[in-house]
């Protein structure tokens, strides 16, 4: 088994939530020297840099850092889980050793916002008509999911969601909002872009993560117990909303049977699903893509609070990209929660002993998916 | 002299003749000719079987509602004025879908639209160079 890869260090930036003055090159720094210091590894034994949002060269210099293996890719916010398959690539192929992979957007107080390229196709095609963020684009991928499969049990469905995530998040001590909230408290939050109220949206916080992931060789030595993947898969269909083949069918359906064939494992082997949850429908539309239900069947699946603490499908046990924090590319955190109930670090809302999860990004507009199987 | 506040888009090499035709109040789109197969956006080389045999093809202005969503809240200031406004994904009658607005529906409500409805384009002039295209519920 010398060729497993093993994370063996996580960790946030220092604070979360609402963080002024704080750039995000910072974030990217807190959290590499928290996930560092939570490994024992040293920051001399750090080989391969994985980023996404700055280039590797803005970051490394930034840590100090010369790496040898470096992967910018950024596909949105599933990149970090994408960067999962990556580093256990490059670790295999004798690249690297260890890698860090760093994630910091102050989403909330960022002192400049990005522009976007004028001669992307979404600048000339999506934006003049007001597609400039990421609401307007879900929120019509769930009215097509709506018609198809009806709009009061979609509706029914997200209310679920918003509400079982609130309900982790109120366990989790670094969640931004922590509130209780009921489905008539969903049901009255405003419109932000219809169908979607201001409930079924993430929120925006600043947010470092990070994340040391190496070999079974580096890791047996370690302090802390090394978390292995088993499976690892990564795509995208499209990068604009009309040219999603599908808009009720996102592309995870192709990442998650690859990484449950890796892995060699099937549904009912999972013991915690982390779901990137930008909207309540991302969530939705992304459990029927990964299999753990049939198209359309999502609103069953999630129903009579399935999946709040004390439910039987543990997901989202953070408290979710609704609920504890949402940086701009919330998919780090999918992988901290993750590794921490593994390792049975989560205190008030750790689940009992579990030894396996799955870790599911979604970038863009329903773009581009990473998933990730990862157990004890 | 302008004072239009909204995104206004910058036309590249490939797709000045979309939006040259758009101000004369016509939408062509691009064509495979292996394929037989219209396809959006503009592109040289095609999508569907990455071929150079390609060429422009005028759109009927015809299809249907594929997707909407109603605007109430947007980060650029232009649009809030505007809100709530309705973005749409329209499936052309040749085939390709495209993003616009569905205009002259007046306080739009849900209950006002349905997936599937018939729709027709118009044309806005938002600058004296380029004109967007839009779509209107078609009578039916
Ligand atoms: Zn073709």
């Amino acid at each position: 088994m010398s060729n497993k890869i093993a994370i063996v260090g996580v960790g946030e930036s220092d604070e979360i939530g609402k963080v002024p003055g704080k750039s995000s090159l910072q974030h990217h720094a807190e959290a590499a020297y928290n996930a560092l210091e939570d490994s024992g590894i040293s920051i001399d034994q750090v080989d391969g840099l994985l980023t996404a949002g700055y280039s590797s060269m803005v970051v490394a210099e930034y840590l100090g850092i010369t790496p040898t293996y470096t992967d910018s890719t950024n596909v949105g916010g599933s990149s970090f889980i994408i960067h999962i398959a990556h580093a256990m690539a490059a670790i295999r192929a004798g690249y690297c050793k260890v890698v860090l992979v760093t994630h910091g957007q102050a989403g909330r107080s960022a002192r400049t916002k990005a522009v976007a390229d004028p001669a992307e196709p979404g600048a000339q095609f999506e934006a003049p008509y007001g597609i400039i963020n990421a609401p307007a684009a879900y929120s019509m991928a769930a009215s097509r999911y709506m018609h198809i499969y009806g709009e009061d049990r979609t509706r029914d469905a997200m209310a679920e969601i918003a509400v079982a995530t609130r309900k982790w998040a109120q366990l989790n001590p670094k969640a931004y909002l922590r509130d209780p909230m009921t489905k008539d408290d969903y049901h009255n939050s405003r419109w932000v872009a219809w169908p979607f109220h201001l409930l079924d949206c993430c929120i925006v916080t600043d947010a470092g993560g990070a994340y040391v992931i190496t070999s079974a060789e580096v890791a047996k030595d370690l302090k802390k117990q090394p978390i292995w993947v088993l499976g690892a898969a990564e795509s995208h269909d499209h990068a604009i909303i009309s040219q999603m083949p599908d808009l009720t069918s996102p592309i995870s359906k192709n990442t998650g049977a690859r990484a449950f064939d890796m892995a060699g494992m099937g549904h009912s082997d999972i013991d915690l699903a982390m779901i990137y949850d930008s909207f309540t429908y991302t969530v939705l539309v992304t459990l029927e893509a990964l299999g753990f239900c049939k198209p359309g069947e999502g609103p069953e699946f999630v129903a009579n609070q399935r999946t709040a603490p004390g439910g039987d499908f543990a997901m989202n046990t953070s408290g979710g990209g609704l609920s504890y924090t949402h940086s701009g590319m919330y998919g780090m955190f999918l992988v901290l929660e993750a590794v921490r109930q593994l390792r049975g670090e989560t205190g008030a809302r750790q689940l009992t002993s579990p030894k396996t999860a799955l870790i599911n990004g979604t970038g863009g507009y329903l773009s581009s998916a990473g998933t990730a199987i990862l157990s004890v | 002299m302008n004072n239009y506040k909204k995104i206004i888009p910058i036309p590249q090499g490939e797709s000045e003749f979309y939006w040259n035709k758009t101000s004369q109040e016509q939408l062509w789109l691009r064509k495979c000719n292996r394929c037989s197969e219209a396809y959006f956006y503009p592109r040289d080389i095609s999508p569907c079987c990455f071929s150079r045999d390609t060429e422009w093809t005028q759109s009927s202005g015809r299809g249907r509602l594929y997707a909407f969503s109603i605007i109430y809240r947007s980060p650029n200031q232009g649009f809030q004025e505007e809100a709530p406004f309705i973005v749409a994904i329209i499936e052309l009658e040749e085939g390709p879908r495209m993003t616009s607005n569905i205009v002259g529906v007046d306080t739009p409500s849900p209950d006002k639209l349905r997936i599937g409805m018939p729709v027709t384009v118009v044309f806005d002039k938002i600058t004296d160079e380029l004109s967007l295209p839009k779509f209107i519920l078609a009578k039916s």
